[in-house]
């Protein structure tokens, strides 16, 4: 019945094929509980005097909140609890503070004002469901409409209405420095100039929404010894685990979550939103709490995989071959930063695609806008810009009069070839693919085309080093509000250089907590630069959680070269000053630069600082 | 609230509840009688998750007033294995890998048996067809038919 | 707070009915309703003798209001009806949904219902008066009384088309369905989901008038969405609607629907 076909010619040698299961036959462990119907699902777990929790939810994309009028909800049969904002203890995170990234910039409800259409502005509980809903239609909401911007573009442009005022650029923040995520490889403009062809073009993908068959949903109910159990059908149990603990202000040792199994997910159930609503409704009523989005709600609130628009510029010559790449993209993040911003980091670390070109230039930008927040997607941060890379390689194919096939393999990268994130590629192989897809669909291909390998040619001459590349400060936070900045693509004159053979280097994190949690350089994945010392060692621990990524591949500033003869790097501060903060916007042309990041509350139990749950915390240990 | 008395029979055994006004199939089965086995997709008849038998004919539980089906037959998934032995379907859809996350499978099995009991001997467009009100987000329907035809052969087998 | 009120017939139902009342049949649209908690109504109607018969009369076809789409499958008589009827949800929607039903039932559904307005169908009420479905659809949502059965006139073999247009395979939603009955002098062009009813397209009509060949079929094209009034949803913008209108119908007139 498979039609799955094992290609055991390719690649031999980098595969052990005495194993006892992968590539055999099996049946799924679960799968007996599947079509018995046993398999037990969040609701599937019966709680004797279940309430029913229903969000109130907003009709506009933009609106400040004038009042909310909830007596006579109170008063309509079988509700228990009207909710809101006030009854959230600490009512503003964001979702990646447990891996120390971003800023806080989202309630669980909103207060002052809505962002987005069906944003959560109060909850009913009540005995029965459909109690519920009549009473959140009973809820009085009085609305100031705001001006609203949906399109990527237009939020970043100067005027755009502010949609969230922790980001007051409607972008995020990169590395306290930049409102995109810089990628400079080589020198794309001087190409540009020698290329045959210059080739650009626009891609547009729209958000898509994961739509599992089974919605969001969770039951929370008082346990003994002051616990609260949760069923729910999360993707990532712990991280709802740490933002429940985090939004009630309550230490996660109270919480007892139970999850594993979930109807469909595909990264729409990562967002932690059902179960602290669930666990606030068991603490507010003391009884069994259900609270789960209807198919409307799924659609509408249920963060989609995010819409992209991205815009390519190839260089290429006569033969083919692609000697410049340049990217502007643009990530609809919707109203609140949740997975996008690292999506980005990821993404840029993908860049060019599976193509060695040996000048790339990339701006990608993380855009707020009054729409619904987006999150993760199966592979989200590369699917679109994949789309769109390889939608562009049939127009490279096209403008030099190529089969498109034929250019994939010309232009494909090879095991040992610099890719533009400064790291050597391995295990690729896209020209095997292209061939058996290309004899699969009966597609010719030249003989030479047919007879090229994965495994050879890489890495040769310039194909395996680190090009100096031209480097640019354009794009400071806040400059392109003010209209400072024309461009969003990447800058055309290079402020700088950075010697040939640089690698980059770690931007630390928060500071970590222990000893034993201290980054190792072995163990991150990247080279850092040779005369780099452990970051983070000397920053006070009291360091405010302005938070650059973790372990970026921080491709934006090179600044340590490899060779230790070579003279040191122009006009680049050392990034890993950052965590030091505050943000080094200081330079006398930025007063607008925001001030640090610092909570308006303390935690008092369980999360010793802002951003931090006792379980994850600094750098996880391999 | 006024409770309605309703009586119908569930995998051949009689079940007898109260009913709150107004209530879908689905919530009795699930919360007042504990059948488990249909799934709570989207209540609008868009999924097909909570596809019941109602006297052998395919139904949306989620669409049906509990208060219409008094004296009615009525069989979910729960009804399927014959005591510890699988309907042929349930092997099919085991052996033939024909569930993922599996909140889709029972409102499958329950479209599938209505169609290999009315035509014992389906084509494949038949069974794309008997399955074409059920959604799948694992990406399965491959699976699924073909797990189904292979039931369809077996019973058939059997019985000829 | 939601009740349910059961009576015998339908006549007594119809008696029933009042403000913030609906006549649940087939429970597709009015569960669907009570579900998501529509606000607009607490009282549910409901019949236990229920109208499915078929039946052949001078008139022409009558089918109660409660028979449902699986029971025009089974129907001979209704053969022609049986590729409009087999494009209605899946299996289990059509064991459920009624012929009386979808003559409420809001865009994007109601497949059937631009058949029957195709096809000149007349709607009888329970109190026995009747009137064209052309006449009763502009009024439908305030309509007094429950529809007991819809009468269809008998049609020349070959003389009626039908398309559905949905972007999922083999079985979604309707982004616009076109029905055409070839009734020489008087033939009718129906687009469902291009007006907030099932609507006649009195410009392709007008082409048509005179015949189907090439040149009328042209013209019936480019008229079509004359009068028509296509909206916004999640499916197609109003534009995309009014731009392909002319494509599908095209496919219809020469093809049978096929593109």
């Amino acid at each position: 019945m498979s039609s799955i076909e094992f290609r055991k010619d390719l690649f031999a040698d980098e595969r052990d094929d005495t194993l006892k299961e992968i590539g055999k036959p099996t049946v799924r462990q679960d799968i007996l509980g599947h079509v018995t119907g046993r398999t037990p699902y969040y609701d599937d777990h019966l709680f004797d005097g279940l309430l029913h929790m229903r969000a109130v939810r907003s009709p506009h994309h933009h609106a400040e909140i004038r009042s909310i009028d909830t007596s006579a909800a109170e008063r309509m049969p079988g509700v228990r609890r009207v909710a809101t904002a006030k009854d959230v203890p600490n009512n503003l995170n964001t979702l990646l503070s447990l891996i120390n990234f971003g800023r806080d910039d989202e309630p669980l409800c909103a207060q002052t004002k809505v962002r987005y259409l069906g944003e959560t502005v109060a909850w009913v509980i009540a005995d029965t469901e459909r109690q519920a809903r009549d009473a959140v239609a009973a809820v009085r909401v009085e609305y100031a409409v705001l001006p609203h911007v949906l399109d990527v573009e237009e939020a970043i442009a100067p005027g755009a209405p502010v949609v969230n005022e922790i980001y007051p650029n409607n972008s995020f923040d990169y590395h306290a420095k930049y409102d995109h995520q810089k990628l400079r490889f080589g020198d794309v403009n001087a190409a540009f100039a020698q290329a045959d062809h210059v080739i650009e073009a626009d891609y547009q993908m729209s958000p898509i929404e994961q739509a599992p068959i089974e919605t969001c949903g969770a039951i929370a109910a008082p346990e003994t010894n002051d616990r609260y159990v949760c069923h729910t059908n999360t993707q990532a149990l712990f991280f709802s685990l740490g933002t429940t603990a985090k939004l009630l202000d309550m230490a996660s040792s109270r919480l007892h979550f139970i999850g594993g199994t979930a109807g469909g997910g595909f990264g729409g159930k990562v967002d932690s939103i059902v179960e602290p609503t669930a666990v606030l409704g068991a603490v507010l009523t003391g009884r069994p709490v259900k609270f789960a989005w209807d198919r409307y709600e799924e659609m509408q609130v249920g963060a989609p995989r995010g819409g992209e628009r991205w815009r390519l510029k190839d260089g290429v010559m006569n033969d083919g071959h692609i000697i410049a790449r340049e990217f502007t993209g643009f990530f609809d993040s919707g109203a609140y930063m949740r997975l996008s911003p690292y999506a980005i980091i990821k993404g840029t670390g993908h860049l060019p695609g599976p193509y060695t070109i040996p000048n790339v230039a990339s701006n990608v930008y993380c855009c707020i806008t009054n729409r619904t927040p987006a999150t993760a997607m199966r592979g989200f941060g590369i699917t679109a810009v994949d789309f769109a890379i390889e939608c562009q390689m049939d127009r490279v194919a096209e403008a030099v009069g190529m089969n498109p096939v034929e250019v994939r393999i010309l232009n494909a990268y090879r095991d040992g070839d610099m890719k533009a994130h400064r790291r050597k590629a391995k295990n690729t192989a896209l020209i095997e693919c292209c061939q058996v897809a290309a004899s699969k669909a009966n597609w010719a291909i030249s003989a030479n085309a047919a007879a090229q390998s994965s495994l050879s040619g890489g890495g040769q001459g310039k194909r395996g080093v680190i090009p100096d590349s031209a480097t640019d400060e354009e794009g400071r936070i806040g400059e392109r509000r003010q209209g400072r900045v024309a461009e969003t693509s990447p800058s055309k004159s290079s402020t700088g250089r950075v010697p040939a053979g640089t690698h980059t280097e770690a931007i630390a994190g928060a500071p970590v907590q222990n000893p034993d949690m201290q980054i190792d350089a072995d163990r991150i994945g990247h080279k850092m630069g040779a005369t780099q010392t452990a970051p983070a060692a000397s920053v006070p621990a009291a360091a405010p959680a302005v938070a650059p990524p973790m372990v970026a591949p921080s491709v934006y500033a090179p600044t340590q070269p490899v060779p230790p003869s070579a003279p040191p790097p122009v006009a680049q501060p050392p990034s890993a000053a950052i965590p030091v903060a505050p943000p080094p916007v200081a330079e006398p042309a930025s007063p607008e630069a925001p001030a640090p990041y610092k909570p308006d509350q303390p935690f008092n139990r369980g999360v010793k600082r802002p951003g931090r749950s006792p379980f994850t915390s600094g750098f996880r240990r391999r | 609230m006024a409770k309605t008395p309703i009586t119908f029979t569930l995998n051949d055994a009689e079940a007898a509840v109260f009913v709150d006004p107004g209530a879908p199939l689905i919530d009795v089965l699930r919360k007042d009688v504990g059948d488990l086995t249909p799934k709570h997709g989207c209540g609008q008849g868009t999924c097909g998750a909570c596809t019941v038998l109602i006297d052998g004919e395919a139904h949306l539980s989620c669409l049906t007033l509990a208060e219409g089906v008094e004296g009615k037959k009525i069989d979910t998934t729960a009804g399927l294995a014959g005591g510890p032995n699988l309907h042929a379907l349930q092997d099919a859809f085991i052996r033939g890998f024909a569930a993922q996350c599996g909140f889709c499978t029972t409102g499958m099995l329950m479209a599938a048996k209505a169609l290999l009991d009315a035509n014992p001997n389906p084509t494949r467009a038949d069974v794309i067809e008997a399955i074409s009100g059920n959604l799948c987000r694992c990406t399965g329907y491959e699976p699924i038919v073909d797990a189904i035809l292979t039931a369809a052969a077996r019973l058939q087998g059997r019985t000829a | 707070m939601l009740s349910v009120e059961t009576y015998q017939t339908i006549s007594e139902a119809a008696g029933a009915l009042g403000d913030r009342s609906r006549y649940i049949a087939g429970g597709t649209l009015v569960m669907r309703a009570v579900t998501y908690g529509d606000q607009s109504f607490d009282r549910i109607v409901r019949v236990r003798q229920v109208d499915r018969s078929i039946s052949s009369d001078a008139a022409g076809l009558r089918i109660g209001a409660g028979a449902t789409m699986s029971d025009v499958l089974a129907s001979r008589d209704l053969e022609f009806l049986h590729p409009v009827a087999r494009l209605v949800g899946g299996p289990a929607i059509r064991n459920m949904a009624t012929i009386g039903g979808n003559l409420f039932a809001p865009n994007p559904y109601g497949d059937f219902t631009v058949a029957l307005l195709a096809l000149d169908a007349q709607v009888v009420m329970a109190n026995g008066q009747s009137q064209s479905l052309e006449s009763f659809l502009p009024g439908r949502d305030q309509v007094r009384g429950l529809v007991a059965a819809v009468i269809v006139p008998r049609i020349e073999p070959g003389s009626f088309m039908f398309s559905k247009v949905s972007r999922v395979k083999p079985k979604g939603v309707s982004l616009m369905s076109i029905a055409v009955s070839s009734k020489r002098g008087d033939p009718r062009v129906v687009f469902g989901n291009m007006a907030p009813m099932p609507m006649r397209s009195k410009g392709a009509e007008r082409a048509l008038a005179n015949g189907a060949d090439e040149n009328a079929i042209i013209s019936a094209c480019s008229l079509c969405t004359e009068g028509l009034q296509p909206a916004d949803d999640a499916l197609a913008t109003a534009w995309y609607r009014s731009e392909v209108a002319p494509v599908h119908l095209k496919r219809l007139l020469q093809n049978g629907g096929r593109a």
